[in-house]
């Protein structure tokens, strides 16, 4: 259901490489200032469901609408204009090799807006302070370490003060604290920017200390086969293969309690 | 829409009130606070803010608000975040946490001297660099005689395949073309002297014992050398090469040998079609420009034209791909880490080529020169 709080609404989506059908019948809504999983196994399409979310691919069919607006039918430089009010952290965090962390963030404040080279500094700063990375942005990327590497990258995508933020699997090959690090970062800024994050990924503990709503897409039907909180959807989801996906923490945690107490 | 911001200055016994109106917004109108606050009042004890009439707030915000916290600073003014939005305050919680300083970075201002010698000193690990890759490939090339070396024999066939059928186009057409000029030149200059035949001795000599080889291996090296590096590169940023070292495949056995063994042997074929095809192309000019007759420029090229000079040319071309696939092949493996990387190891390995093939042909020139050959 559409309503007034809506700023992401698909409906009846289909991705597909030709007349391979990666996924169909996608219908979801996020809520603006809430936090969005797109969850499922290796290859069920999340990641190019947010590649056709963010511009890069069309979709077979359905619709896209941001804020009761259709994307992918709207004119290429409105829907660039709506991607400029988008943030994007890819997995790698795929800053630009060939610059400095500062010149990779100062990049879109100084083709997007008629800021002054010294307030853009003061931003660039302001951003890798938010990030924890103050003072690092005379290094090149390939001088810093991936996680910092990712929230560098977190502090580009936030350059513009965007209203919607996207995350591809921003916890993938970080260790446990450093990832949990990021977690609380990510609510922090959304806490504090009060942006709308869709974040991709299949880290649970991250879904569960995260998300406010999620969605599952499944690789076999080819489908979703759940939308809503990930905490109800582990208890409560009709689909077997949903609360098992859900529970694989809960079942770990248990045997670690057996562990404990002696069984 | 015009998005003004205002920024109000009002005193209250020893506080100082900001009042913010309007739009703070990184693209709304320019507004510049630090002009209007720059003379604290020295009775001044504290800054407070009043924000409620703000209508959209962004990091630009935040810009002010750390230029006005840096003023009170130096002036010890206490400041008072209360009245700001909460976002605010927790963006500038956040953006005050504790984090780890970065490492002391590398100096970039070294002064001329430090320049000349850190510069002398990379050149220095470059030639020993290369000096050990030698080695090396020697060593590879030993286990590879005694049956030790493992590697793709598939892999061997597809590199013959793109440095010899697959190259030869590219090498006829610009070796056709070279002739051609050469006879081009020649003709108009023997020409005044009433000696056109020579034309057939010009191009002939200069294409066996010179520009054969030489356009061969700078296209090769264009070509192929460029692609070795790319290739070795990228796997050396996707740590391809790494899992190869790991799983007890020596790399060099596996990546270098079969690259460099296909074109030390394919290069003297290549540069061998190059001296044709560069004698057919003055045959057009000898035929064409200053009539000569087949047969007759035929047999001068036969006359002038003799093996020692083909053995020449084919001895150079043996070298120059040795030269080719070690730099393509070295750029390739000592690569970084980063796309940029490669880029550099392409661009280093084609550069690197051309010039040890011209300082090499200039060495071979005068020491064939020397022994009368």
């Amino acid at each position: 259901m559409e309503d007034k709080s809506t700023i992401i609404n698909v409906k009846n989506l289909t991705m597909a490489y030709g007349d391979f059908k990666l996924q169909e019948k996608l219908t979801f809504n996020v809520r603006e200032g809430s936090i969005f999983a797109i969850m499922g196994e290796s290859g069920c399409g999340k990641s190019t469901l947010l590649r056709i979310l963010t511009g890069l691919k069309r979709p077979s069919c359905g619709t896209v609408l941001y804020s009761s607006t259709n994307f992918w039918e709207s004119s290429e430089k409105e829907r660039f204009q709506r991607m400029q009010r988008c943030g994007v952290l890819y997995q790698s965090g795929a800053l630009w090799s060939s610059m400095t962390i500062g010149e990779n963030i100062s990049l879109p404040l100084q083709q997007f807006t008629t800021l002054r080279p010294n307030i853009i500094q003061e931003i660039v700063e302001i951003k890798l302070a938010l990030v924890g990375l103050k003072g690092f942005a005379d290094y090149l990327p390939s001088a810093i370490s991936g996680g910092m590497r990712k929230r560098a990258g977190l502090a580009r995508a936030i350059a513009l003060d965007p209203d919607i933020l996207f995350f591809d699997e921003p916890s993938a090959g970080l260790d446990p604290i450093s990832s949990r690090m990021l977690d609380d970062l990510i609510l922090e800024l959304r806490d504090s920017l009060g942006a709308t994050i869709v974040i991709v990924t299949h880290e649970l503990a991250s879904i569960f200390a995260i998300a406010d709503d999620s969605i599952f897409l499944d690789t076999e039907t080819r489908t979703m086969l759940a939308t809503g909180n990930p905490k109800v959807l582990a208890k409560e989801s009709n689909s077997t293969k949903v609360r098992n996906f859900l529970s694989r923490t809960s079942s770990v945690a248990k045997d670690d309690n057996k562990e404990k107490v002696g069984i | 829409m015009n998005k003004e911001c205002a920024l109000q200055i009002s005193h209250e016994d020893d506080k100082l009130c900001l009042t913010f109106l309007g739009f703070w917004t990184i693209q709304g109108n320019q507004c510049n606070t630090l002009e209007a606050i720059k003379t604290i009042p020295p009775q001044t004890k504290g800054i407070y803010f009043d924000t409620e009439g703000i209508k959209d707030w962004d990091s630009r915000l935040l810009v002010e608000l750390s230029r006005i916290t840096k003023i009170a600073d130096t002036h010890s003014v206490k400041v008072d975040l209360t009245g700001l939005p909460s976002g605010v305050q927790e963006l500038i919680k956040l953006s005050q946490k504790k984090t780890g300083l970065p490492p002391p970075k590398e100096d970039s201002d070294l002064g001329v001297l430090a320049e000349i010698g850190k510069h002398s000193l990379q050149a220095f690990d470059q030639a020993i660099g290369m000096l050990s890759f030698t080695g090396e490939i020697f060593l590879a090339y030993f286990r590879l005689f005694s049956g030790k070396a493992r590697f793709k024999k598939k892999d061997l066939v597809s590199f013959f395949y793109s440095c010899g059928p697959q190259a030869l186009p590219i090498v006829s057409l610009i070796s056709f073309l070279v002739g051609f000029t050469l006879a081009f030149i020649g003709a108009v200059q023997l020409k005044m002297f009433g000696a056109d035949i020579f034309v057939a001795n010009l191009v002939g000599l200069a294409m066996t014992r010179e520009m054969g080889p030489m356009m061969a291996a700078v296209i090769m090296a264009g070509r192929t050398g460029a692609a070795f590096a790319a290739q070795l590169g990228t796997m050396q940023v996707n740590e391809e090469i790494d899992a190869l070292q790991t799983m007890g495949f020596n790399p060099l056995d596996f990546l270098v040998i079969p690259r460099m063994t296909a074109l030390i042997i394919m290069m003297p074929f290549l540069a061998i079609c190059a001296d044709f095809i560069g004698i057919l192309g003055g045959f057009f000019i000898g035929r064409l420009s200053l009539d000569i007759s087949p047969i007759m420029y035929y047999e001068q090229t036969i006359k002038s034209v003799h093996l020692n000079h083909f053995l020449v040319g084919v001895t150079k071309a043996i070298l120059f791909g040795y030269i080719v696939a070690f730099c393509g092949c070295i750029k390739g493996m000592q690569c970084k880490r980063s796309a940029g990387a490669v880029g550099q190891a392409t661009t280093s390995a084609v550069v690197t080529s051309i010039v040890l093939i011209v300082f090499t042909d200039a060495a071979f020139t005068f020491f064939f020169n020397l022994i009368g050959v």
